[in-house]
């Protein structure tokens, strides 16, 4: 949406372009996905998140006009919580449900709207899954993805700005899950011995928040 | 379907064998209760599903309320999320219970099976949580235990029958169910070799083999006619041989 020449948010089309980049991205790192979960859980979330993410493409085309960007998310979270099978799915079809709650009925997402939906996600991911930072789960990389965020938005920053912060935030939180010992999720059973891999769900949600942010870019750039 | 009156059941596992390997097991000692198994993904594989976990708390709800029992996490967070999707009457009747699956879906398939309303059902598959020390595991009766110092002179001041277990299997689920189903009907405390007798999980931990002596006793004689009903279902072989 162009208004006096300069990008004031993210809409629609960038919505679909998020999901559209999310499903390749997921696709492309699949095999990585399965062997990091192989390596702590069940090597199920490679397979499962492509398997919800491609389930949600099709549906795309199917948005009646005058959809919204969080509408877009409302379809990624119930085709996810259908359709993946692994704890991934309630934990990000709760992410994604509470930040279509936060976007609501908005045609244009700026900056601080940007933040509050990533809030949104990430407490909804936390109230679902009742993981705390440091546990080496997804929310190691949610958490300093909203506080970039926020301090971004706060600074004054775009959309596009906000995204590039939180998925930077993102990526470096789940490097941080390296060294730590599960306390949640499928690989706390495997307790000092999950040390020295990285959480996959904190990577895949390391790539989802990257796709959100090259969406933005994107849609900035157009 | 479910049956009217009476509290539903739903297995959710990872596994659909598991659950539907669970409904058999349970079925076993609650043979009209109603059990709904939700393992797996939709297309059969290791996973939970959703849709299955919606449609099974459907399934199993009368209107008097429906426990789920999970296995591991996923499990949880995905009847969960079903929880949330539900209407805010349905979600109020319908509980998720913090138990062992395999012991608490069989102690609380007998309370279903026995017409307890929800939260007697709940408090039997959380009966089962630290089962190794069942003992005490009496959650669905008083909670009072007695320890063995106090059952000797219970009995002694009280009301004891002992007899010889005939069973050639022992006291195995099905026997174990029939003596609590009996218990549960009187409102005294009655004990079985100092368990509570209507503790499911409490009497399957005896591990009482054939030949064994059962001390089946109340703290006082109130407790009589609870008593000689256990002895004369024991005495009789629970309709085994």
């Amino acid at each position: 949406m162009i208004e006096g020449g300069i990008s004031v948010g993210l809409d629609i089309t960038w919505a679909v372009d998020w999901v559209r980049r999310s499903a390749q991205v997921i696709a492309d790192h699949r095999v990585e996905l399965i062997t990091l979960d192989r390596e702590i859980g069940d090597g199920d979330h490679g397979e499962n998140m492509d398997r919800g993410f491609q389930a949600v493409l099709p549906k795309l085309d199917d948005l009646a006009a005058g959809s919204t960007p969080g509408d877009v998310l409302k379809l990624v979270a119930t085709t996810l919580i259908s359709t993946v099978g692994g704890a991934a799915g309630p934990l990000y079809g709760t992410a994604y449900l509470k930040a279509a709650a936060a976007a609501g009925g908005a045609v244009s997402l700026d900056g601080t709207a940007i933040a509050a939906i990533l809030t949104a996600a990430r407490d909804g991911v936390v109230s679902r899954g009742k993981a705390e930072s440091g546990d080496k789960t997804m929310i190691d990389a949610w958490t300093p993805a909203v506080d970039a965020a926020d301090a971004a938005a706060a600074a004054g920053v775009d959309a596009a700005g906000v995204f590039a912060a939180a998925a930077d935030a993102a990526e470096a939180g789940a490097v941080a899950t390296e060294p730590l010992v599960a306390r949640k999720g499928r690989a706390s059973y495997l307790g000092e011995r999950s040390a020295g891999h990285r959480d996959p769900g904190a990577e895949s949600s390391a790539l989802l928040l990257r796709a959100a942010a090259d969406a933005a870019a994107a849609s900035a750039g157009a | 379907m479910a049956v009217p009156g009476k509290v539903g059941l739903l297995f959710v596992s990872h596994s659909a064998a598991i659950a539907t390997g669970l409904v058999e097991l349970a079925r076993q000692m609650a043979p009209t209760a109603t059990l709904v198994a939700a393992g797996g993904t939709d297309d059969g594989r290791i996973g939970t599903s959703f849709d299955l976990v919606s449609a099974g708390i459907t399934e199993a709800d009368s209107g008097s309320g429906v426990v789920v029992l999970c296995d591991l996490g996923s499990a949880i967070l995905t009847a969960e999320t079903a929880l949330d999707f539900l209407d805010d009457d349905a979600r109020a009747r319908v509980r998720i219970v913090d138990a062992p699956l395999v012991e608490g879906g069989v102690a609380a398939a007998v309370a279903a099976e026995a017409g307890d309303p929800l939260e007697v059902v709940v408090a039997a598959a959380e009966s089962a949580r630290g089962a190794a020390t069942a003992a005490s595991a009496g959650a669905v009766s008083s909670g009072e235990t007695a320890d063995d110092g106090a059952n000797i002179g219970a009995a002694a001041s009280g009301y004891t029958r002992s007899i010889r277990l005939v069973n050639s299997d022992g006291l195995h689920a099905r026997p174990a169910a029939e003596l609590v189903k009996l218990a549960s009907t009187f409102p005294q405390k009655v004990t079985v070799n100092g368990t509570d007798a209507k503790s499911l999980l409490g009497i399957m931990s005896l591990g009482l083999t054939k030949g064994a002596q059962v001390d089946i006793s109340s703290r006082d004689l109130s407790g009589r006619e609870a008593v000689d009903a256990l002895a004369a279902l024991a005495e009789s072989g629970f309709g085994e041989s």
